[in-house]
């Protein structure tokens, strides 16, 4: 759909009012998979690996197989939905979703169906003018991620055009929570910002309880948006779409202004609006439409056989309860004391998504105050022009070394932002990219005094004019020599040299 | 062989009896094991039990020959061979379920009850017939041609586990491993004088036991005697931190149970319920017949017979027929031709999509396809409740009718199977007949409760085995065994000597007739 | 099921099943079975009889909760041991034809 085909934002929140609905599908970090002692490629540093060496009979639904629940994932389910807010259900149980799919090694999916682990929480979200918006939950239940696949041939790799696909099992069975919202109402214009506020809501809940990496652009994290639109004072619920591949805060935001215009666009010309599934495209900042919803999506749910009921005791619970991280609200105001940021300053960093961030890098061994400036200036622009997430570029420990490397003098802030380049580009952590890049300031006198004296010999009459109390002279100096040095060179020192020699000489 | 006797002797021995001599080292294991391929080789073409025979099986009894012989202590059944139904993956042997869909399939691991027979040292003979993927009653619904009775070549030796019980009965191997989800041991004992075994739900572990419906599935024993059944649940037995319904009972011996009945020769003061709804009508005269000696033998010994009604038994058949393809359904779906197993391309080629159904069409037999589109539809959308949560409403009550029938009894009786073996073809053609086969042995597995069919001698009309079905409350195996046994020595006293003797394969030639 | 229409089943809906469930039957099959069906469908429906509101529903044959095992991580196949049974392979993941359908 061109631009032309979408409403102007602010008119079509005079026509309709948006009525959203997440589902956010959480990666567990345990060591290993939900039903199978498998290493989980979500947990802390395991990576990916090698196509189909993460794998048991279980993962690849082999003939005779079973799957034996985690205990670990259950302990952090029950942990995410107390601080979701939720009612820990007595009783739970898992039951299969059928579907055929080549990436689902059983051709179903373990899931939780009627009788979910939590149900019935809230999550308070706080939006950039100050005021806080109460999401409600419905559920949250357990359930496995699926293999992957790649799509061969064609022009773009995509599913479309493909010759064939291949398909690698290490994801199957990494243990999932899902995070279902009820229906949201009277967010407004505010839609689009209450989207990426509630997930990054989410992502500070998951970060702090300890539970997953919550890497979006790893798919640690991953957003299902549901968006109608209802026609301002008819009380009537419009039909509804759900944006599936919607990975990155920006993009979670971008899908719902995109629908919501593109949406009343349709409405407006007196069309209707397809129940379906669509996708996000990250490049061209549009949703394109998937298979509509059929009577062929009858997944026919019964009870997991092989699976028994999951009752975790009140002790359990009240143990888990306890354990808990203090909650969002009390977080923020003491990280907000411990740094020392303004209101204003503080709201940047929540606003931007960025709380997770920067609380990781300070506890790396950065100054609050660089913390901030990195990851909301220099990596947040980057961030914007590559048009992906800030935390998609570095890792927190990166920032904090980089900031390191400024408060001691080693880089100055120009060289530092061309660190963080070559740590974008993969070329390794801080210190191995100054040292491969040769980017350390210039600390040897020697070669600094060799550079004055060559700029000097064209510029005879600087001394001179230093001498006669013109200090600002040596600008004309500075230059040359920080030119010579490619920037390398910590220009209040050189600034001191030429302040040495003209009064040596004088 | 060597001189320490014919090699139709050994085969004829109980596999308790084999151990006794391969323990005093008067037999090898190597020499018990060719006697049981030379009978393989000599019978099998007529039978078909065997869908697979082991090229290892002499090399592991060369094995445990040495561990013998270097004075290692062995388990009671060490070097005993063993057939193991086609159901159960096998590291070294196709694992295929009886299905063209898994032909060739060599699984990359072991079940654990397979696991469990390598690690006592039995030796495995090879993989046996079945119903694909165990839906059958008659052995006749396997892909790779049916099994024969070996009382009778042009019957059927009952199903789903045909190939394990015509194994034990043609004397091709002392013991089996078979699987029940309906009656898959049980009926096939029926009717080919054999013993068979169904565990309680989750005292077998159903890892690596390709599964049917996971909620009735039980593997368990094939033997020609209660002590042999009992020795290789021994074996088989216990919990499996692999089987989330696998019990973590501390399983008393069976053998020792099963020892104890043998010598109690009374069955004074055991209650024995008599099931109204599971005889009468629809059950053959001559299996009625014996059933009725059998409980007057049982009242003789000094057992109270009790009659017991369970009403909700009438409507146990439904129920599982919905619940069966509704697990079944759904535990099939992963043979898409993704991972192992048959691909076929349709003509001209296709997407994933038509290569699956291609191969499900062309990989799985009509009775596989009759049962997943039941199953499918019992569980679709506007269909559960009536169909697959009525069902599972049923087991509640059929659940129900057990515990008070167990008020009243110690252990509950009835024919195991209705009819003596029927010809081969009978009843191919009319599902619902064959259905009816399992009338007696599902109320069992929708309640769990553990089974065990025993022979009660030949029907009068036509020579042809039949079989005795105790049932006690769920986890009190030990007490089937004991009871078992306590029977099984009555009724061979009556007739002097053990039903199997009298079938026309037995090696010792007696009852020959072809 | 309604006395006008006696089978519960018809030609459509066992073709519609056949495709939920992969299964490219054959017209003469989806014939054949929508009478065998409805024969056997007929038999079956008789459990909705008895089993009224007030029954709890029985997935389990032997009641158990909270079977579960330690985040330990366990043995994995080899990749040759993963791949040993695939009808077709590309390197070390498996190989399918073109997926014309969407992702779920």
């Amino acid at each position: 759909m061109s631009s032309a085909e979408l409403m102007d934002f602010d008119k079509a929140l005079e026509l309709f009012e948006p009525v959203l609905g997440f589902e956010v599908h959480v990666e567990l970090n345990t060591k290993t998979k939900m039903f199978s002692p498998a290493p989980n490629p979500a947990a802390p540093g395991a990576g990916a690996g090698e196509p189909n060496t993460m794998v048991t009979p279980v993962c690849l639904g082999l003939p005779g197989s079973l799957p034996v629940v985690n205990e670990q994932a259950i302990r952090y389910s029950i942990s995410l939905g107390l601080a979701l807010g939720c009612d820990i259900a007595p009783t739970s149980r898992f039951a299969r979703k059928n579907y055929f799919y080549p990436d689902l090694a059983k051709n179903y999916q373990i899931s939780q169906y009627d009788e979910p682990i939590a149900h019935d929480g809230a999550v308070d979200v706080e939006l950039a003018n100050g005021t806080t918006f109460r999401v409600e939950i419905e559920r949250a239940h357990m359930e496995e991620d699926a293999g992957k696949l790649t799509h061969v041939g064609g022009a773009t790799g995509r599913i479309q055009g493909a010759d064939y696909s291949l398909v690698d099992y290490n994801r199957a069975g990494v243990p999932l929570v899902e995070i279902v919202t009820k229906m949201i109402t009277g967010a407004g214009r505010d839609a689009p910002e209450l989207a990426k506020a509630y997930v990054s809501a989410i992502r500070d809940i998951v970060v702090s309880l300890g539970i997953s990496e919550a890497r979006m652009e790893r798919g640690n994290l991953r957003c299902d948006a549901n968006i109608s639109l209802s026609p301002r004072g008819s009380g009537k619920l419009g039909t509804r779409t759900e944006t599936k591949n919607v990975n990155s805060l920006r993009s979670v935001e971008r899908t719902i202004r995109y629908e919501i215009q593109r949406q009343a666009a349709i409405l407006a010309a007196g069309g209707t609006i397809t129940q379906e599934t669509r996708h996000w495209h990250e490049d061209s900042g549009t949703t394109s439409p998937g298979r509509p919803k059929s009577d062929a999506d009858d997944y026919r749910y019964f009870p997991e056989p092989d699976l028994v009921p999951v009752e975790p005791s009140r002790e359990l619970i009240e143990e888990l309860r306890a354990a808990l991280p203090e909650p969002p609200a009390v977080r923020r105001n003491r990280l907000k004391e411990s740094w020392g940021f303004t209101d204003l300053e503080f709201q940047d960093v929540v606003n931007s998504g960025l709380l997770v961030e920067v609380e990781s890098t300070v506890a790396a061994g950065a100054s609050p105050a660089q913390a901030r400036k990195w990851w909301t200036g220099e990596i947040a622009r980057l961030a914007n022009v590559k048009a992906v997430d800030p935390s998609s570029l570095v890792s927190s420990e990166d920032v904090a070394a980089l900031v390191v490397l400024v408060e001691s003098g080693e880089l100055t802030d120009r060289l530092a932002r061309q660190v963080l380049e070559g740590v974008i580009a993969g070329e390794g952590t801080p210190a191995e990219v100054v040292e491969k890049r040769g980017l350390k300031v210039i600390s040897d006198d020697g070669a600094l005094i060799a550079a004055i004296d060559d700029a000097l010999a064209s510029q005879p009459d600087v001394l001179e004019k230093i001498r006669d109390g013109k200090l600002q002279a040596a600008g004309a100096v500075i230059g040359p020599v920080m030119k010579a040095m490619h920037g390398q060179a910590d220009a209040a020192r050189v600034r001191e040299l030429i302040l040495e020699r003209a009064n040596s000489q004088g | 062989m060597t001189g320490h006797g014919a090699a139709s002797e050994l085969i004829a021995l109980t596999a308790a009896e084999l151990s006794a001599r391969l323990a005093s080292r008067d037999v090898s294991a190597v020499e018990a094991t060719q006697a049981h391929l030379d009978r393989i080789a000599e019978v099998d073409g007529d039978i078909h039990a065997f869908l697979h025979v082991s090229a290892d099986a002499l090399k592991t009894a060369a094995e445990v020959d040495g561990a013998r012989r270097m004075g290692a202590k062995l388990g009671p059944l060490a070097g005993v061979p063993i057939a193991i139904k086609d159901v159960l993956c096998t590291l070294d042997m196709p694992s295929t379920a009886g299905s063209r869909i898994l032909e060739g399939w060599v699984p990359p691991y072991d079940a654990t009850v397979v696991s469990k027979l390598r690690k006592a040292k039995l030796i495995p003979l090879g993989k046996t017939n079945m119903d694909e993927f165990a839906m059958g009653s008659s052995t006749e619904h396997s892909a790779f041609g049916p099994t024969h009775n070996p009382w009778d070549l042009d019957r059927i030796p009952g199903g789903s586990g045909g190939g394990s019980a015509a194994a034990v009965a043609a004397f091709e191997a002392p013991l089996a491993l078979g699987s029940d989800t309906g009656g898959s041991i049980r009926q096939p004992a029926a009717v080919t004088g054999t013993v068979g075994m169904k565990p309680t739900y989750g005292g077998v572990s159903r890892y690596g036991a390709i599964a049917l419906a996971s909620s009735l599935d039980q593997v368990g024993p094939v033997t020609r005697t209660v002590l042999d059944a009992a020795l290789l649940h021994d074996v088989i037995g216990g919990h499996d931190p692999h089987d989330s319904t696998s019990l973590t009972d501390n399983w008393p011996s069976f053998a020792d149970a099963a020892r104890t009945g043998a010598a109690a020769g009374t069955l004074k003061g055991v209650r024995v319920g008599v099931v109204k709804e599971l005889g009468g009508e629809g059950f053959q005269a001559g299996v009625s017949a014996r059933f009725a000696k059998a409980l007057d033998l049982m009242s003789a010994a000094g057992a109270e017979i009790v009659e017991v009604s369970a009403p909700s038994f009438t409507y146990a058949i439904a129920a599982y027929y919905l619940i069966l393809p509704a697990e079944a359904s759904s535990n099939l779906a992963k043979f898409d031709s993704v991972r192992f197993g048959l691909r076929v391309t349709p003509p001209g080629g296709g997407t994933v999509e038509d290569v699956m159904a291609a191969t499900r069409e062309a990989g799985f037999g009509a009775e596989v396809k009759r049962r997943i589109i039941l199953g499918t539809y019992a569980l679709s959308a506007g269909y559960y409740d009536a169909y697959y949560g009525s069902a599972q409403k049923v087991r509640t009550l059929i659940q129900r009718d057990f515990a008070a029938a167990f008020e009243k009894a110690d252990v509950l009786v009835s024919p195991a199977a209705p009819t003596t073996a029927f010809k081969l073809g009978e009843k191919l053609e009319d599902p619902l007949a064959m259905y009816l086969n399992d009338v007696a042995t599902i109320p069992a597995n929708l309640a769990g409760v553990p089974g065990m069919g025993l022979p009660m001698g030949l029907a009068e009309e036509d020579n042809l085995p039949t079989g005795i079905q105790i049932m006690a409350p769920a986890h009190e195996d030990a007490r089937i065994y004991t009871v078992g046994a306590t029977l099984e020595a009555l009724l061979e006293q009556s007739w002097g000597r053990p039903l199997i003797s009298r079938s026309p394969r037995h090696p010792l030639g007696e009852g020959r007739t072809k | 099921m309604s006395e006008s229409n006696p089978s519960p089943l018809d030609v459509a809906q066992v073709a519609h099943l056949a495709n939920l469930a992969r299964i490219a039957l054959t017209p003469e099959e989806i014939e054949k079975l929508t009478g065998e069906l409805g024969v056997i469908i007929e038999s079956i429906a008789k459990v909705s009889e008895v089993a009224t509101p007030d029954v709890p529903s029985t997935s389990h044959p032997i009641r158990l909760t909270n079977v579960f095992r330690p985040d330990v991580p366990g043995e994995t196949l080899t990749v040759e041991e993963a791949l040993s049974g695939a009808p077709e392979r590309d390197g070390d993941r498996f190989k399918v034809s073109a997926i014309l359908g969407e992702e779920q």
